[in-house]
């Protein structure tokens, strides 16, 4: 049940700006997980908290649009040290890792 | 492998019976476990664990420091907590939490004062090292009036502590000689988003790295009144970066006799710089974005950890040649290193490999491994002893 759920919303939240979108295999779903925790917690906390990086909890995500997410992990913030994500991270990576700080996917 | 483990068995018997033999604490040091909000205390004349003390709260981006008598540990963790680790007992002697967000911390020349550098809400605050009791608490209140992030702390000498604003662009010396009346001298428009600082071991140079813009902010801490000056305009990006997938950090800085090696950014290299006259003098290609260049104590290698997605190797440099004559994988997701006090081992957290390894810095070759859960920063007690770390 929970995949169909996360299916349902990566796809929601895609479903603007790219129309095919792939969920990552579970064992993608890990490492980007473990990603999440630990190097974009480098800068943002462990616990999303903040740190040199914005806090990235759902409550402050929330006020951003989706898709500008997905485009700041791949693309970056230029001018600051937040970096493009695009040549480690595919456009459904980045589009589930938003679906999972938004805490819609586990 | 048994070995760690039956230490732990031995040392917690050692340390409940009340007829502990005497020991020193110049051979020990701190391995944060950090996602167990755990930290480890080792011995590295036979690289064992000695105790595990537990209850830190979130070590992430965890740093330590000593007390001058080499006994306590003050940790800094990312949600605010400083706690004092008592390394003989293996015992928590002290916690607070501080504030919401931290980054890392000093402690003064004298031994007296710990300083916690914060992100939110920015600024110091500055604890009586023996009780824990807040003595200061300095606000960084930028020339814009808006709080900014503090980072690059370090002690100077004096009861002083030095520091840089990260969006303000500024750096801060907070003078504690009367704790009730702190003093404080800024240096305003240093430059852009500096990211973090080194100081260099005879506490005379503040560099600060700056993220927004090319080059680096440097302080004369003998000469103030000159202010501060910009060396290295080339330092930074400059055309066609890489990006860095995480901020390289300055505090782990290697000065190896005249020369200063610095990560560079945005760049798969290595800078070295002439300290006489503070240019550049050569560059050495790397595996990937340094994160940590980091001298043998004798100043004869440097040692290179990397960000994601090339932080499975090391590569040793050696100094005299300024080549690479090493690159080796000690494991997963290499964070930090520490080198022994003379330099004859280091020792390298592999966090996802869950192992802390230890390697002869002559022959290159792995001599230890312990067990431990998702390790990032090593921190000996060496350290007690030098400005700056
Ligand atoms: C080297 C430091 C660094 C790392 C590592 C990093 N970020 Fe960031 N990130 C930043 C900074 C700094 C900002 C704020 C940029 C700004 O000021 O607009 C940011 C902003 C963001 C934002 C926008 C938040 C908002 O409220 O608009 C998202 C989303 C984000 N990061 C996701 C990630 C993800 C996902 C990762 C890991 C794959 C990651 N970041 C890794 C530094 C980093």
């Amino acid at each position: 049940m929970a995949l169909r759920v996360s299916l349902g919303v990566i796809g929601l939240v895609l479903a603007v700006a790219f129309p095919a979108v792939a969920e990552p295999s579970e064992a993608r779903r890990h490492q980007l997980r473990n990603m999440v925790e630990q190097d974009c917690g480098s800068c943002h906390g462990m616990t999303r908290k903040g740190g040199l990086g914005s806090p990235l909890l759902a409550e402050d995500l929330a006020k951003v649009s989706a898709e500008g997410l997905v485009e700041t992990i791949l693309e970056g913030r230029p001018g600051t040290p937040m970096p493009p994500w695009k040549s480690i991270l595919s456009r459904d990576d980045a589009a589930w890792i938003v679906a999972y700080l938004l805490g819609e996917v586990k | 492998m048994s070995r760690p483990i039956l230490s732990v068995a031995l040392a917690g018997l050692l340390l409940a019976g009340c007829s502990a033999p005497l020991r020193g604490t110049g051979d020990l040091g701190l391995v944060v476990e950090r996602a167990d909000g755990r930290v480890m205390v080792v011995e590295n004349t036979g690289s064992t664990v000695l105790a595990s003390v537990p209850g830190l709260g979130d070590l992430s981006h965890a740093a330590a420091v000593y007390s001058r008598d080499a006994r306590h540990a003050f940790v800094f963790g990312r949600d605010g907590g400083l706690t004092k680790v008592d390394m003989l007992t293996g015992t928590i002697g002290g916690r607070v939490i501080q504030s919401g967000n931290s980054i890392g911390g000093a402690i003064s020349q004298d031994g007296s004062l710990v300083a916690v550098a914060n992100y939110t809400p920015g600024g110091i605050k500055v604890f009586d090292a023996k009780t824990l009791e807040p003595v200061a608490d300095i606000p960084a209140i930028g020339a814009d009036g808006k709080a900014s992030k503090v980072i690059g702390i370090a002690d100077l000498p004096g009861r002083r502590f030095i520091y840089s604003l990260y969006d303000s662009g500024e750096i801060w010396i907070a003078d504690l000689t009367d704790p009730a009346k702190p003093a404080v001298r800024k240096f305003t428009n240093i430059g852009k988003l500096p990211y973090d600082a080194l100081i260099t071991g005879d506490g005379r140079w503040y560099l600060a790295g700056l993220f927004g813009e090319d080059g680096i902010a440097m302080l004369d801490l003998w000469n103030l009144d000159k202010g501060v000056t910009r060396i290295l305009d080339h330092y930074g990006k400059g055309k066609e970066p890489l990006p860095v997938f995480k901020m390289p950090h300055l505090r782990g800085w290697a000065v190896a006799g005249n020369e200063v090696w610095l990560p560079a950014i945005g760049h798969h290299q290595v800078l070295v710089v002439d300290k006489t006259t503070w240019t550049e003098k050569a560059r050495v290609d790397v595996a990937g974005q340094p994160v940590f260049a980091m001298a043998r104590p004798d100043g004869r290698q440097v040692w290179v950890n990397f960000a994601v997605p090339n932080y499975n190797v090391v590569q040793v440099i050696d100094v005299p040649s300024k080549t690479v004559v090493k690159t080796i994988e000690p494991g997963k997701a290499i964070l930090h290193m520490e080198f022994t006090a003379k330099g004859e081992r280091v020792w390298l957290s592999a966090r996802d490999s869950d192992k802390v390894v230890v390697y002869d810095t002559e022959t290159l070759e792995q001599v230890a491994e312990l067990p431990a859960a998702k390790p990032s920063g090593i921190f000996f007690t060496s350290r007690a002893h030098r400005t700056g770390l």
